[in-house]
This record gives C-alpha cells, structure tokens and sequence, in this order.
C-alpha cells in the first residue's frame, strides 16, 4: 500500500503483508483502493460507495475473502454496509477487521452493518478483528452491527478480536438460525483505561435441531467499563449456550445481562456467567516457575483471551 | 544447600480470638543432593514448612539459607530464579494456558514438543493427548496432580519440593512415582524435599524428618526413623 501506517494496521487486522489471494477488497478512509473478485467470489461494490455485495458461488470450497478497513484520517466517520451471499454448500472463510489510527484530535470512527445471508448447507468462518492506536486525544469508535441469516444445515462461526486501541464499541450480532443450522460466535475482548465496550448478541433459534453457541472471553483493565447482552429466543426444540466469562482488574467495570426465553417445551438453553479478578493462587504458581508477578498476569491473560 | 532456622510462624484465629503458632521453632538442614522425607501427623504443619521453603508463606520469625545465601526475605520468583521448585499439593487450574505452555515456562525456554513429550512421558501421560490441553476443569485431578510434578521435572531444579506429590494419583502406580523422583535426583544432582505419608515414598529417602505440633520431633536417616513409624513394617521383615 506504500504507507507503513496503513500496511502495518492491514497485517494486525487481517493478517496481510501483501495483496492477499482471492478476492479482498481493501478500504482506506472510506474508500476502496483495492479490490479483486475471483472466480467464485465476486465482489460489487454499491453505487453509493458505501460498501460492497459480496456473493459467492454455491459449492465453493476453501475459499478465502479479505475485507479490511484502514482509517488513519482523524475526523472521519466511515459508514458502511456489506452484504454476503452464500452459496448452497459453500466453505469459505472471511476475514474481515478495521484498524483505525488517529494521530488527531477528532473523533475517528467506522460502523460496518454487515448482513450475511448463508445458504442452505453452506459453512463460514468470519473474523473480525478491531484495532486502535494513535497519539492524539481523538477517540476511535467502531459500533458493528452484524446480521446474520441462517438456512436449514448452514454453519457460521463468528470470532471477533478487539485487544487494543478502541476507545468505545457498541457491538450488535443479531441472528435467526433455521433447522438443524448452527451459529457459533465467539468474542475475544480487551479494555484498558477509559474504554468502554458494549456487547449485545440476540439469537432466534427457529428451527427444529437449530443451535447457538455464543461466548465472551473479556478483561477489564484500567477503569475500563464493559456491559455484555446476550438474549436467546428458543422458538422450536433447540439447544443454545450463552457464556461470558470475564476477567477484571484494576478498577475495571463489567456487567452481564443474560436472557434466555423458551417459547418450546424442547428449547434447552443455558447461560453462564463468571466475572472475577486473577485468583491468587494462578499468580504464585507462575511465580514458582520465576515469572514476576506482572508477568505471571500478562501471561494468565494472553492465555486467557488465547492471544 | 537449605537450612530452617528457628522458624516460628503465628496466625490469628479470628473464630477463636486468639493467636495459633503453626510452627514453633523449625530448625532442619537438607543437604546437597540429598532426598528428605517430611512427614507426620495431619495439622502438624508440614505443608506450612514446604511453602515456607518456597516464599509463598512468611514466616513470623527465623531465617532461611539456600546454598549459604539468606533468602528470608526473597519473594517467590527471587526463590524460583535461584533454582527452588515447587509441587502443589492442589495443583492450579487456568483457563485458556495450555499444558505445553506451563510446560515452556517451566522450562524457562522454548522447547520442541518432543522435549515436552519427554516430561509427559515420566509421569505416564501420553504426550499427544495432553499437550494441546488448556489447565482447566477439563482435567481430573489425577491428570492435574501428574502435569504438576512433569512440570518439576521440566524446571530441573537444585532444591525440589512436592507437597503431598501422591494425593489424587491412585491410578498411577507409586512405582512410577517412585522412579520419577529417583530419576530427578540423579540426573539433575539436586536435593529433593517431599512432604508424604506414604511409606514407599519414604523407603527411598535419605533422611526423615517428622514434623508434629510445629516442631521437628525427630530427624535422622530413614533406617532409624521409619521402623519408629511404622512399627508393621518390623514384624514383616522379621517374618
């Protein structure tokens, strides 16, 4: 890309050191300055320019699609919206993210209304991950919505990464899920200082045999504050578990809501909840194997968050 | 290589109100190379004496010595680079750790799986299953108890210490225990401490030292005190 920012903010994002192979489309203050489609996925981007329809091909197996976004124009706010539709039977995997830095004083801020239609039997990994750096006093924001559909035997599996930089996330998944369709969502989470993360996952669970998983691994660091909504709908006999399992350090803030309603008398759903500082005894066992104490919780929390 | 020096150590019983001396009075030496025993009866205060060794406990008062040097004041992780090791008597669990990586910080480098496999392999665990395995609820106790001590074995330590290393790890045979501890003794040179009822542990120690109502009660080589504690053990030999 020939802007070390940028190129660097690509490779932390989505993991790409050079044009990725497939099709990709790469945005930079709010707009495309690359972009590919392939034989089976192609890419279109809307009129407006304000984002793009992705459709890839039925039978499409082990395809890969990168979609990053680069802002490092303080003041600017990006609003875009992408629409996936998969294939029946397709196996792709879509590696999204936005990296924002902000050496200004204004606020910088993307939200990607991301809707994604997966087709019948059709299996999809999607990360996203979230990144913020910058040395100027101008927030980074970045407020998600995801939307996902899901047709009868599909499989989506969601993990989102956000461990540094973003100074506020109010992040919307909201899926329906048909028979014997799966929606797995996995979320990786990291505030420090004054950030402050908001989580909201609302699943409907339609089908006969459909299932969620949807989980939270989150460390609140600093006086950083998090609020974690997970509301799952049983409609039909199903199986849905919701988990948010949260660190806290230093004067952090974390508050998690469950709600979980059967409306089947074959709906098994599940919420867990734990929310507690780094125990004691996890510390002195690393420090028996020489690490410092702050070196024994930089450990326990990169394991953690698996980082 | 250690020395205990009248080491006391007092705690508030708030049930009570009124202070309880744990220790009263420690003194004990372990020798270079040397494989002791601590035992005695529950409550008497041996796993105190062990994470004492270790910095996890503070004694009230006393001193303690590690190769000449006192280290009284040392934290846990001073102990640990010094080359003191630690076995839990109630190995930690941790979500998202992995056993190849408190296996790598044990070791205190990187290290290739088939190293790993190596340590696993001591304590009867099947390398490839566990390796992969997050420290978590997922793991028995048995399991647990057995990463514990590969860990140990991984640190290669001059001053060993395992708390209670046999609770919890009945399907494994004490056989293997046994040689596990015998193996650390003579490949890494260093000093073993084991806090342990079980007889066959102590059937390979040095010396015994028995530790009851805060004190050493007694302390000498294992032909004299263990017929003293297991005076069964006498009649089948003579018979």
């Amino acid at each position: 890309m020939k802007n070390t920012t940028v190129d660097k903010i690509l490779d932390i994002v989505s993991g790409i050191k050079e044009l990725p192979k497939g099709a990709f489309n790469i945005r930079v203050n709010g707009k495309s300055v690359k972009r590919s489609s392939s034989e089976n996925v192609e890419i279109i981007p809307r009129p407006a320019g304000d984002g793009m329809d992705i459709h890839i091909a039925p039978g499409t197996k082990n395809e890969m699609v990168h979609i990053p976004v680069v802002m490092d124009a303080s003041g600017m706010n990006d609003l875009v919206y992408n629409n996936f539709y998969i294939g029946e039977g397709a196996e792709v995997n879509i590696v999204a993210g936005c990296g924002i830095h902000n050496d200004g004083d204004h606020l910088t801020q993307h939200d990607g209304i991301h809707t994604f239609y997966v087709g019948k039997g059709a299996k999809v990994k999607y990360t996203e991950k979230h990144y913020g750096e910058g040395g100027g006093t101008g927030s980074k924001v970045l407020n998600p919505v995801t939307e996902v559909h899901l047709e009868a035997d599909s499989v989506l599996e969601i993990e989102t990464v956000q461990i540094e930089g973003v100074d506020k996330t109010d992040r919307t998944t909201r899926g329906d899920v048909k028979e014997n369709a799966k929606l797995l969502i996995k979320e990786k989470l990291l505030t420090n200082g004054e950030q402050e993360a908001i989580t909201r996952f609302s699943v409907d669970l339609d089908g006969e045999n459909s299932s969620t998983t949807v989980s939270s691994r989150s460390v609140a660091k600093g006086q950083s504050k998090q609020y974690f909504y997970s509301v799952l709908n049983g409609n039909n006999k199903c199986a849905g578990h919701s988990e948010c399992d949260a660190i806290i350090m230093d004067q952090g803030f974390v508050k998690a809501v469950p709600d979980v309603t059967a409306n089947h008398v074959e709906a098994s759903l599940i919420h867990e909840a734990a929310i507690g500082k780094i125990a004691g005894d996890q510390i002195i066992k690393l420090e028996t194997l020489g690490l410092t104490e702050a070196e024994a919780e930089e450990r326990i929390v990169a394991g953690f968050l698996g980082i | 290589m250690l020395e205990l020096r009248d080491i006391y150590y007092e705690v508030h019983d708030d049930d009570e109100a009124r202070d309880v001396n744990i220790l009263r009075g420690v003194n004990l030496k372990i020798e270079d190379g040397e494989f002791m025993v601590i035992t005695g009866p529950n409550g008497g205060g041996k796993s105190t004496i062990a994470k004492i060794i270790m910095g996890i406990i503070k004694p009230t008062s006393g001193q303690i010595f590690f190769q000449g040097e006192d280290i009284t004041n040392l934290d846990i992780t001073g102990r640990a680079r010094k080359g003191i090791g630690f076995a839990f008597q109630a190995p930690v669990r941790f979500k998202g750790l992995k056993v190849y990586d408190l296996l790598k910080l044990a070791a205190g480098q990187e290290i290739d799986v088939n190293t790993a496999c190596v340590y696993l392999s001591q304590v009867g665990l099947c390398a490839a299953d566990y390796i992969e395995r997050e420290i978590n609820d997922s793991l028995s106790g048995g399991e647990l108890k057995r990463i514990e001590i590969a860990l140990l074995i991984a640190r290669k330590t001059a001053l060993s210490v395992f708390d209670e290393p046999e609770a919890g790890i009945d399907l494994w045979s004490f056989k293997n225990l046994v040689e596990v501890f015998e193996k650390q003794q003579r490949e890494v040179n260093g000093s073993i401490v084991i806090i342990s009822h079980q007889e066959r542990i102590m059937e390979i120690a040095d010396r015994i030292a028995v530790i009851a109502d805060g004190k050493v009660k007694e302390v000498g080589a294992k032909a004299d005190i263990l017929p003293e504690l297991i005076p069964g053990n006498q009649v089948c030999d003579r018979i």
